[in-house]
């Protein structure tokens, strides 16, 4: 049928593209040419499809054509005598891909080893944000271009960074393997890391109402699902998606028709996404996070239970701020930032008047020298208590200290409100 | 390769010397387990060290001290050969607490044959 060629392909490179990497990687053992080779079939099926028709296993084609691709590369290098340095591929598999030659079918392939290539992906000895670019590219075939974009850099250095994370891996000797069971809880926690920095990066200030870069931080969430497919309960997967969910539930109440911000009170709560919503609060009852988890897996959970206490106040006003309070007190315990103690300080104020939100913020200047969230809360709070004097200056810093037009632009008009 | 701080093994009684050697040899076994060792030394303190560089007319200038003055200094390394960073990373970790690890590949450089 050739209706529909184009949905088929996104779809296929959607669902399929970390299997197929997968696939070729165990297979060719060479990451230079497999996400190359890849690329170069969805461009044939972009060229091919609409005319022969939509095959009737599409990530077969795919496979097929990337694989032709990829014995064209090794037969011109066997003739320029090169030698490309391999992937390290645990024994067990390099041992039976010799024995079955080739497996022909995706459908062959195991969870586990789309659970490798993000392991491999999120290596610690990476860095962090390379990694998280490349299991954006590798995992979910997002293009360079769009993970680019997502993290306001240039096209060109981007292609650099996998590159060189590309070349990392195959040099240092990052394995195509699950590591032993007494460091993997630790592996995935950097799994979760990688994907949250995508998300983060999809909603980093500055960056305007760009419909795009909300949609790709869309794509972090759908790489924790895909990880979740391949270790399902796994308690840091299960928080982090719940605080993702919850941040990206209010995608479309964030920032006005005019691309300002609009604050967690003043959005239009209709606007939130409550399917979201309600995924994450089942979440967040999961039976895995009742057990023993690691530092950071409690930290999401925290963080996503007083995102949870906003997304379910069906108005601001009706928000439970001792709860909130009581959440912030969990988080310090377990990670005392100081831009954790100023959220808490606000949800003080909230619960218990501004006088003890400014008290709560005692001791945080010497922490926080140049943030401009600090004053800007202070002149907040000041405001409430009644010091116009006092707030006035507290905004002129906060003014000063800030470096993002939308941010400051709210804060003048909030500083030239005052009486 | 095993960065330390110097004078750590100097002050270190009699206890804390004998855990730095039942460290060292738990991670030999664990190399001769997973791959071989190929060659290993101890360095002694960099107040010892002797640097040689180039000045700008490229004249050999001889100095003493090492190569940049920091809190940790390199004292030692093995050269081990392991299947992957997973199990290089492995073995580090059982290295003396005290140590910080830097984990590098070896590479042939091309055209080079020694004599």
């Amino acid at each position: 049928m050739p209706q529909g060629h184009e949905e088929a392909l996104a779809t296929v490179v959607r669902e399929e593209w970390g299997r197929l990497t997968s696939l070729l990687l165990v297979h060719f053992r060479r990451l230079d040419l497999v996400e190359d080779a890849l690329g170069d079939a969805v461009e044939a099926a972009a060229r091919r499809w609409p005319t022969d028709g939509v095959p009737d296993n599409p990530a077969g084609w795919l496979h097929t054509t990337a694989r032709r691709r990829i014995l064209d590369r090794l037969r011109a290098e066997a003739m320029a005598q090169r030698k490309a340095p391999l992937l390290l591929v645990d024994h067990e598999h390099t041992q039976s891909t010799a024995t079955d030659g080739i497996r022909a079918d995706p459908g062959d392939l195991v969870e586990d080893d789309l659970l490798r290539l993000v392991l491999m992906c999120a290596h610690p000895a990476l860095d962090l944000a390379a990694a998280s670019a490349l299991s954006l590219r590798l995992v979910l075939g997002v293009t360079t271009p769009d993970i680019a974009r997502l993290f306001l850099v240039s096209e060109p250095t981007m292609a650099a960074r996998i590159t060189r994370a590309k070349k990392k891996i195959v040099a240092a000797g990052i394995p195509f393997a699950v590591p032993s069971a007494d460091v993997l809880p630790q592996r995935l926690d950097t799994v979760a890391h990688t994907a949250y920095l995508a998300f983060t990066a999809g909603y980093a200030p500055g960056s305007g109402p760009d419909a795009v870069r909300i949609a790709l931080a869309g794509e972090a969430i759908r790489l924790v699902r895909v990880v979740l497919g391949a270790r399902p309960d796994e308690p840091v997967l299960v928080a982090l998606l719940a605080l993702m969910l919850l941040q990206h539930s209010r995608r479309d109440a964030r920032v006005d028709d005019e691309g300002a911000i609009v604050l967690l009170p003043d959005q239009d709560r209709s606007r939130w996404h409550h399917d979201e919503v309600d995924e994450a609060v089942r979440l967040l009852r999961s039976p895995s996070l009742s057990g023993p988890v690691t530092i950071q897996t409690a930290a999401y959970a925290v963080q996503a239970r007083i995102a949870a206490e906003h997304a379910t106040a069906p108005t601001a006003d009706a928000t439970d701020w001792a709860r909130v309070v009581g959440h912030y007190d969990d988080l310090l315990a377990l990670s005392p930032t100081p831009s954790a103690r100023l959220a808490r300080a606000v949800a003080v104020a909230e619960a218990q008047g501004p006088e003890a939100g400014l008290a709560a913020l005692d001791g945080l200047d010497d922490e926080l020298p140049l943030s401009h969230r600090l004053p800007a809360v202070r002149a907040e709070l000041l405001t409430r208590a009644g010091d116009t004097q006092g707030a006035h200056a507290a905004y002129d810093l906060a003014i000063q200290r800030c470096d993002n037009d939308a941010e400051r632009a709210l804060l003048t008009q909030r500083r030239d409100a005052l009486t | 390769m095993v960065a330390y701080t110097p004078g750590q093994w100097d002050m270190a009684d009699d206890a804390t010397r004998q855990q730095f050697f039942d460290d060292h040899h738990a991670f030999e076994r664990f190399v001769d387990e997973h791959g071989r060792r190929i060659d290993s030394a101890a360095l002694s303190d960099a107040e010892l060290a002797t640097t040689i560089r180039r000045d700008e007319a490229g004249e050999p200038v001889v100095t003493d001290g090492p190569f940049a003055e920091l809190a940790e200094q390199v004292g030692g390394y093995y050269d081990v050969d392991l299947p992957d960073l997973d199990t290089a990373i492995a073995a580090a970790k059982l290295l003396p607490h005290q140590y910080t690890v830097e984990i590098r590949p070896t590479v042939k450089v091309d055209g080079y044959e020694s004599v």
